[in-house]
């Protein structure tokens, strides 16, 4: 493992809110590439795990190094280094006020226009260019999802899946090097987690850089180089989906997953 | 009603052939201008404060700017509109030793009156919209400045306008204070009109049934206007 291959490395991360302590130390490293799947107990913290990995939530210890920066720093400019890590939610967050298309192509065009303002290059001409490029590509991704017909309608009038799958490409609109997934198919109707988990494994087989907090022990198992069990607030137990699922180690293990429905 | 016909006929005469509706409209045009203005400035305070006001606690600096902000808005709900032109008027600027005309003045009033009123609005409209849109936003990059201005804003705005368009009708016939610091304005325009023969009837009844004209057309822009930003909603 060369450290050029290494995104992510995690360093005695911490997170309290006020007196509740809820991530006690975690380290752990994750390579180019590696799909990590996180697993725990309601209140284990490992929602709050993922969501200090782009500090959506603002560690209060330790440090999460992101591409050789390490991104807890409260000087570093976060925006940046977050446009390089999509993020998927439990219940889709899709702007409401725009359509499919639309919540797509914003960020990507927010970014382009910067970039172009910088090299001051800015003008009609190339925001038109600029504007075309990103249309184009949104409208490959959501021929990928096969929603292209949904380009122009509102997100409140597609089902929780398409939502998803919305949610997913854009995330991809933005060419992350890491996707990290929060619980994606929690909020679906069972019929439709099915839909969501094959574009993940889609992203999978690209060779995306994915961590997901599930309860999907089947993708787990499907997909996952290596499985996180969390239990209050560190890591209990890590390794391959068959060293975690056939030969657990720790007590806690065994009784999460005697608990699972498999 | 012979009588009423002949007040009618001599209000009439003034309004028109005397010149009376140039002061009419004057008036209304201030009107207009203070309304709309104030109610821009408002928007612009408003949306500063709310948002001030909904920020995260635990930074000393966004906590000083709360105290300031809520002392903003106590000041200017603590009194009366008529109140705040009198003193910014005949207090501020003499002290400042500036001359502006009343219309400015009355602009510059309603429109920080308003911004007190319309932050608290602005506050319930942002603390309406999901908490996951702004994190959907800061997820794909945005800074937190554009993502409440693309994304949490706009949904905010949707969901206060009827709030809002209440706010902008109240704007609207709090003008008739303005005169107290001497800009024309509808009331003035006629009272005007009815001072030459000491018959003001006609002229208040007129007054009256301009106002809502006037607020009847407003309305009907809001009820437009929430159309077109309803687009997105579940039909």
């Amino acid at each position: 493992m060369t450290e050029n291959n290494v995104i992510l490395e995690v360093k005695g991360l911490q997170k309290s809110f006020g007196d509740n302590h809820v991530l006690k130390g975690i380290d752990t490293v994750i390579t180019r590439g590696e799909k990590v799947v996180v697993l725990g107990p309601s209140g284990s913290g490992k929602s709050t795990f993922l969501r200090c990995l782009n500090c959506m939530e603002d560690p209060t210890g330790g440090s999460v190094i992101f591409n050789g920066v390490d991104i807890a720093d409260p000087k570093v400019d976060i925006n940046i280094h977050r446009q390089k890590m999509g993020m998927v939610f439990q219940h889709f967050n899709l702007f409401a006020n725009k359509t499919v298309i639309e919540n797509i192509m914003m960020a990507p065009i927010y970014v382009g226009k910067k970039r172009l303002k910088k090299e001051r290059k800015y003008n009609r001409a190339t925001k038109k260019i600029l504007k075309q490029e990103v249309y184009e590509t949104a409208l490959e991704l959501l021929r990928r999802i096969g929603l292209e017909d949904k380009a122009n309608a509102y997100p409140s009038s597609l089902s929780g899946g398409q939502k998803q799958r919305v949610a997913i490409v854009r995330a991809l609109a933005m060419n992350p090097q890491v996707m990290l997934f929060d619980e994606p198919t929690s909020a679906l109707d069972p019929e439709m987690v099915g839909e969501v988990l094959e574009v993940m494994k889609d992203l999978a087989k690209q060779g995306m850089t994915m961590i997901v907090v599930t309860h999907e022990m089947g993708f787990a198992k499907e997909v996952a180089d290596r499985v996180i069990f969390m239990d209050e607030g560190v890591i209990a137990e890590e390794g391959t989906p068959d060293a975690i699922f056939n030969n657990p180690q720790t007590e806690r293990l065994k009784t999460f997953l005697s608990k699972v429905l498999m | 009603m012979g009588n009423f016909i002949v007040r009618f006929e001599t209000f009439w005469d003034i309004l028109v052939n005397k010149g009376g509706y140039r002061d009419v409209i004057t008036g209304l045009q201030n009107t207009m201008i203070i309304a709309v203005l104030g109610l821009v400035i408002g928007i612009v305070i408003g949306t500063l404060i709310a948002t001030v006001r909904v920020l995260p606690k635990y930074k000393r600096i966004v906590r000083a700017l709360d105290s300031v902000c809520k002392f903003y808005v106590g000041l200017f709900r603590g009194t009366p509109m008529v109140v705040q032109l009198l003193v910014f008027y005949y207090v501020l600027l003499p002290l400042f030793g500036l001359r502006v005309p009343s219309v400015w003045v009355a602009v510059i009033v309603f429109g920080l009156n308003s911004g007190a009123y319309i932050s608290e609005i602005m506050r319930a409209g942002i603390l309406s919209v999901d908490p996951g849109q702004l994190e959907g936003a800061r997820s794909v990059g945005f800074s937190f400045s554009a993502a409440m201005m693309k994304v949490v804003i706009p949904q905010a705005i949707k969901n206060i306008l009827p709030t809002l368009g209440n706010e902008f009708i109240a704007l609207v016939k709090e003008t008739s204070v303005v005169s107290f610091v001497g800009a024309m304005d509808l009331y003035l325009a006629f009272q005007r009109i009815g001072a030459g023969t000491y018959e003001y009837m006609i002229p208040y009844l007129a007054m009256a049934v301009v106002y809502i004209v006037v607020i009847c057309l407003i309305s009907l822009g809001i009820k437009i206007m929430e159309r077109s930003l309803r687009k997105g909603d579940r039909k």
